[in-house]
């Protein structure tokens, strides 16, 4: 259990490259649990590898990662498993297995890591997937799903753990403003009701500003700008001023 | 000569990796179930019908020369020695090479590409102990048993064709096919098919789950496949003769 207020997350001189390019150079941030961080920034700036670094589907090439106490860079599989299982993630085109139905998605994980009864499987998947709007979509392949049902599908998986951070990369992307509005206003829930510690990497700065509490801006793989709105619209970085007020 | 040996050594490891997890819990029987019906079952109607054909076309080749040398009545017996000691698991291994491993090859690097495996790891599944060993293990399960129906529908084909030329009777055929055939010529062949199941799965899973192309990669996975294993199992078939020759010497003879 993370205390409020407590670092749920702290990314201490994180520096990541593929090959010749580097994404992230010597980045420092913190996000203290129940809060919401928004990572904004132009295209390729290391956004997306920020979270996939969180949940160890990469290594950093340098620095340390803090999740929840742990140091993750340096943990073995099976305790790195414990710590993935406090967080969910939402991919950008949601990643849900298309050979497998909406609900055998979302139960996949329920009968793998925990020892819960095919009833209490059943009930929770009927909770999440109602409290996204697919209650009546369970035996639906993700091939039948249209845009903004795979993005509620794929955050109905990510919180089907009940993590207590969720990682979302691009929550609105490709979708139109009402359907991504939605998706912001599941986001805000999640944190209101349940206290859960957002990251969200997102282009959409009006959804941005809605959902943040604080903003993180990264620019050439350097965090140009980190704090509340207010803080990043008085920065002296020329990118984060325009990006925080581009909407 | 340095990227071929670094390919070895990579897709040896991948292999190795594969078996090692295999033993270790929590152990996959319900992937591994869903893997075998999709290999096996969906492969059938092919492995049967191309059994079927070879069985006939070959009767109709051997039938000739055969009579014209007095040895008609050898037609049962070199069919059925042909069909069970090699081509039933070669061409049963080759088919399989252009279905299945194409198939798992597309498959795993759609699920890289569409960052579906990372969605596995992100659950904290360990993705290659849910993708790739029960695929492995499909293969190597499946391709003994597809092995044999090959080896009975080239058989009925191949009595087919001899009913049509000279009415043998089932019972006849059936008898003198079986006549010279020893314990030693059907098991160690069908047998030898799960290697070429190792590496069907092996070499497939290899170039779908460690692709980072994205789709250029589904369509190179895809390709790359069929080829290796191809060339594999045909190599890795001279090398399993000479040992089922060591072991069972009378077959050499």
């Amino acid at each position: 259990m993370i205390a409020e207020n407590e670092a749920a997350v702290t990314f201490d001189r994180v520096s990541k490259s593929f090959g010749p390019k580097q994404v992230l150079r010597d980045v420092s941030f913190e996000v203290s649990a129940g809060q919401t961080l928004c990572i904004l920034g132009r295209s390729g700036t290391g956004k997306s590898v920020t979270l996939k670094l969180l949940i160890s589907l990469m290594k950093p090439d340098h620095g340390n990662i803090w999740v929840d106490k742990h140091e993750i860079t340096r943990l073995k599989e099976a305790d790195l498993s414990k710590v993935r299982r406090k967080m969910g993630f939402l991919f950008q085109d949601a990643a849900l297995f298309d050979s497998l139905t909406l609900y055998e998605n979302l139960a996949l994980p329920l009968h793998r890591l925990t020892d819960k009864t095919q009833e209490e499987i059943d009930s929770i998947v009927d909770r999440v997937l109602g409290q996204v709007g697919l209650g009546n979509d369970q035996r639906k392949m993700p091939s039948e799903l249209s845009g903004g049902m795979r993005k509620r599908a794929g955050l109905a998986r990510a919180l089907v753990l009940e993590p207590k951070i969720l990682l979302a990369d691009e929550p609105s992307s490709g979708l139109d403003r009402i359907t991504a509005a939605e998706i912001d206003e599941l986001l805000i829930e999640q944190k209101t009701e349940h206290q859960t510690t957002l990251i969200v990497v997102t282009h959409d700065v009006h959804g941005a500003r809605r959902v943040g509490d604080r903003f993180a801006v990264f620019d050439k793989g350097d965090l140009v700008a980190n704090g509340t709105a207010a803080e990043v619209e008085q920065s002296e970085n020329e990118t984060a001023r325009r990006l925080i007020s581009e909407y | 000569m340095i990227k071929l040996i670094e390919f070895v050594g990579k897709v040896s490891r991948f292999g190795f990796r594969v078996i090692v997890d295999f033993f270790r819990p929590p152990f996959e029987a319900a992937q591994i179930a869903r893997q075998v019906a999709e290999v096996g079952s969906k492969s059938l109607p092919l492995v049967i019908a191309s059994g079927f054909a070879l069985g006939t076309v070959m009767t109709f080749h051997t039938r000739t020369t055969l009579v014209r040398f007095g040895a008609g009545s050898m037609i049962p017996t070199v069919h059925a020695l042909a069909f069970f000691v090699e081509i039933g698991p070669l061409v049963t291994g080759l088919l399989l090479a252009g279905r299945v491993g194409s198939g798992i090859g597309a498959v795993l690097a759609n699920m890289r590409a569409t960052e579906q495996i990372d969605g596995i790891e992100s659950l904290s599944i360990d993705s290659f102990k849910f993708l790739v060993v029960p695929r492995v293990v499909a293969c190597v399960v499946a391709l003994p048993l597809l092995t044999l129906f090959m080896d009975f529908s080239g058989l009925l084909g191949g009595f087919l064709a001899e009913f049509a030329a000279s009415r043998i009777s089932f019972h006849l055929y059936i008898s003198r096919a079986f006549e010279e055939l020893a314990w030693s010529n059907f098991y160690p062949p069908t047998l030898k098919t799960a290697v070429f199941g190792l590496i069907i799965g092996t070499v497939s899973s290899f170039f779908g789950f460690t692709t980072d192309k994205g789709a250029q990669g589904v369509g190179e996975a895809s390709t790359n496949s069929v080829v290796v294993s191809s060339l594999l199992i045909i190599l890795a078939d001279v090398v399993l003769i000479k040992c089922i020759f060591f072991i069972f010497p009378e077959n050499a003879l």
